[in-house]
């Protein structure tokens, strides 16, 4: 089970199952904050059921964070075993020539990835910890709209979620539809798999750029 | 036609390397690239100066022996051939070409170009072949029925013939392409079954000790492969080596 553990198949499953969890889990976020847009009443419903039900704060939420950490710590830990494997480089490498520039900087769409997801959790993570535990506020479900709503007032915000849907759309494009290679899943639905993952990857960003842009140009006036 | 030549010298194992400029004139676009490295070490001996260490062998896209990385490229610009079989005409008069070994910490350069590639070996050793009994009682293969489909994927993963472009065109350097398709052309046939699940264990794990990186699924070592090695093989070899691992 060790020599399992510690191959870099192994590893790269891991990767892959991570991921898969991630993209499993992007698909409900969408569809969540898609009521924002649809039916506020709805998303306030669903927001308070997500913040308050145990089962989703203290079994699923930390699944999720350690999904996120594994993906991550596993990714970085790749990256650096890929460097030692070429310690000189070429004086000439002309990767574009086989290979398109989202495989080719997974890293780089990553960390930029992860780096926002900073920003998200301080914007509504810490906030509701801080709402529900710090300073002890009672349960009110119909905050939530209204909550989201403003954190896209500000221009600059609204950018960089922007910018970082269209990072993650990049990181999707070859990370999801890779993730079934990985695990060796390749067999005669794959073609119809590969168009599949190609559209979500595209799609699910595209509907979070949506969003973001839509609350910002249609604020809630006092 | 004449070119400018940008070429790495390391005169051996532990010396720092560097790049060489050359200026080469008189190139026929019919030469083969070989025969280009032919004239220059032609001309460097004349001058009394050390002539280009470089891998070749059949000359003839069989063996697998020449190598070389050309303007950012294992086995040159164009696609599906080895180095021996690219031709001069790729490139027009004036061109500069850079020239420089497969890079790997698991292909050390002996000297200039030419780079130890016998960690290939020694996956291959780890379990790239069946255990069959020869003292007389030999079964002709041809006995056991074979599937057409699985006969000529098996085919086709044995037209690999080791040269490491897979590894130089890897941004990780991953030996993935290579291992994958030893482990294939054996795992599609019945021949192959009885040591299955030792021989993917073995291969792979000694593959990462030999320092290769991680595949990424870049798909750059199937369009950099000469013999264009099928990506499916490492899909077969990811899927071999759960089930042989889950089997304990």
């Amino acid at each position: 089970m060790s020599a399992l553990i510690s191959s870099s198949i192994a590893r790269k499953v891991v990767m892959a199952l991570s991921g898969l969890f991630l993209v499993l889990f992007l698909a409900q976020h969408f569809t969540i904050n898609l009521t924002s847009v649809i039916a506020p009443d709805t998303f306030n419903e669903w927001s308070h059921f997500m913040g308050y039900n145990p089962l989703v704060q203290y079994i699923l939420q930390p699944i999720l964070v350690a999904g996120i950490i594994i993906h991550f710590v596993m990714g970085i830990a790749l990256e650096i075993q890929n460097n030692r494997s070429r310690k000189i480089g070429y004086v000439r490498y002309n990767g574009s020539a086989n290979a398109p520039w989202t495989s080719r900087n997974m890293i780089i769409t990553g960390l930029v990835v992860l780096a926002f997801l900073g920003l998200h959790m301080y914007d509504f993570w810490v906030h509701e910890m801080a709402y529900k535990y710090l300073e002890g506020n009672p349960e009110d479900p119909t905050r939530y709209y209204a909550e989201t709503v403003e954190k896209f007032e500000p221009i600059w915000r609204t950018v960089i979620y922007v910018i970082a849907f269209v990072l993650l759309a990049l990181h999707l494009w070859h990370g999801f539809s890779s993730s079934f290679q990985s695990m060796g899943w390749n067999n005669k639905y794959s073609a119809g798999l590969q168009t599949f993952t190609k559209i979500y990857a595209i799609a699910i960003p595209a509907g979070f750029v949506f969003i973001a842009l839509y609350h910002h140009f249609n604020p809630i006036t006092h | 036609m004449n070119l400018k030549l940008k070429v790495w010298r390391q005169s051996d194992a532990h010396a720092k390397g560097k790049m060489v400029d050359y200026s080469i004139s008189g190139i026929d676009g019919d030469m083969s690239f070989l025969e280009m490295l032919d004239i220059l070490n032609e001309n460097l001996i004349n001058e009394g100066k050390e002539p280009v260490e470089f891998d070749h062998d059949c000359r003839e896209g069989i063996c697998g022996s020449c190598s070389l990385h050309i303007n950012g490229e294992p086995h040159g610009p164009d696609k599906f051939i080895t180095t021996c079989q690219l031709h001069m005409r790729k490139f027009k008069d004036g061109d500069t070409i850079v020239i420089e070994p497969f890079r790997a910490t698991a292909f050390p350069v002996i000297k200039d170009l030419v780079v130890d590639r016998s960690s290939f070996d020694r996956i291959q050793q780890a379990g790239g072949y069946i255990s069959v009994n020869t003292s007389g009682n030999t079964v002709d293969a041809n006995a056991i029925p074979v599937q057409k489909e699985a006969a000529d994927t098996a085919m086709d993963a044995a037209t690999c013939i080791g040269c490491g472009a897979c590894v130089a065109a890897c941004k990780n350097a991953s030996a993935m392409l290579f291992t994958s398709a030893k482990v294939s052309q054996f795992a599609l046939l019945p021949q192959g079954q009885v040591e299955a699940t030792e021989r993917v264990k073995n291969m792979v794990r000694q593959m990462d000790l030999e320092g290769f990186g991680n595949c990424t699924n870049t798909g750059a070592c199937e369009l950099e492969c000469p013999k264009g090695i099928s990506l499916d093989n490492i899909a077969r070899m990811n899927r071999e080596y759960l089930k042989a691992n889950l089997k304990g």
